[in-house]
């Protein structure tokens, strides 16, 4: 599979970490919108975990609507979905690559934010499509906070931010 | 009853790459029929082989997840829009 890299702006990534740190115990999950066709994140929005669970996720699908016919009016997509897991590492689970292979956003980098560790997230990209989980680098745009609050694991050493 | 359908990213490889197709239908069950037609493999990807949605699939009419008004019996009426959307969904 084709393996690309995510570029994100830091304040992208540091609001997910925000909001998975907000939701912690239970698993976070939104996405990050971008003009269709470009594969540009753009537009931080974090969603209802519906399952209000410390083990799973799932969109509120009232919500999720919404957030779509805005999207759809706007001409944008899902480049980014992601969730957090609260208590395990930052890399999907057999349910989330099920899930996301039958029907999800093959478009969109999958985002995985592990809050276990209380002072440094760790969060990591992946692609997932028919079953394969593919990681790729994260390149972050722009100057981190100079205090770290996450760190990119398993990604190339230019983009690890290991300093909490 | 003509009703327009948005097509998420990942089915449209049913449709041509359309993301807006049309069908014809009574009831949502009618509508996947008659757009499996010219989009052949769509409505398996929706519905189950026992004639229920897939877990992970959400429909809705105009506003409306169909979940909450009678499933693949929900009745269409002219001019609906119907959506699909992926769940987005998974644990740990």
């Amino acid at each position: 599979m084709f393996v690309g890299v995510l570029r994100i702006a830091h304040e992208l990534v540091e609001a997910m970490v925000a909001h998975a740190r907000v939701d912690h115990p239970d698993e976070a999950c939104g996405i990050i919108a971008g003009p269709e066709g470009t594969g540009a994140p753009k537009r931080h929005i974090p969603m209802i975990n519906a399952a209000r669970s410390t083990t799973f996720y799932e969109f509120d699908s009232e919500e999720w609507k919404q957030v779509y016919d805005q999207m759809w009016e706007a001409d944008e997509e899902v480049v980014v979905a992601y969730h957090s897991h609260t208590a395990t590492e930052a890399y999907p689970s057999r349910s989330d690559s099920g899930i996301a292979s039958q029907l999800g956003e093959p478009q969109a980098h999958y985002v995985l934010i592990a809050t276990r560790d209380p002072e440094v997230a760790e969060v990591r990209s992946f692609r997932i499509a028919d079953g394969e989980v593919t990681e790729e680098p994260i390149e972050v745009l722009g100057a981190p906070e100079v205090v770290q609050s996450y760190k990119f694991a398993h990604t190339p050493d230019s983009t690890v931010y290991d300093c909490p | 009853m003509s009703v327009e359908v948005r097509v998420p990213t990942i089915l449209r490889s049913h449709t041509g790459g359309q993301k807006l197709v049309k069908g014809e239908g009574e009831t949502l069950a009618e509508l996947f029929d008659s757009l499996d037609a010219d989009n052949a493999g769509l409505k398996g990807r929706i519905v189950t082989d026992e004639n229920t949605l897939h877990r992970f699939v959400n429909v809705y009419i105009n506003d409306e997840d169909v979940r909450f008004i009678g499933g693949l019996e929900a009745k269409l009426s002219d001019g609906d829009s119907v959506t699909i959307l992926p769940a987005v969904a998974g644990g740990m």
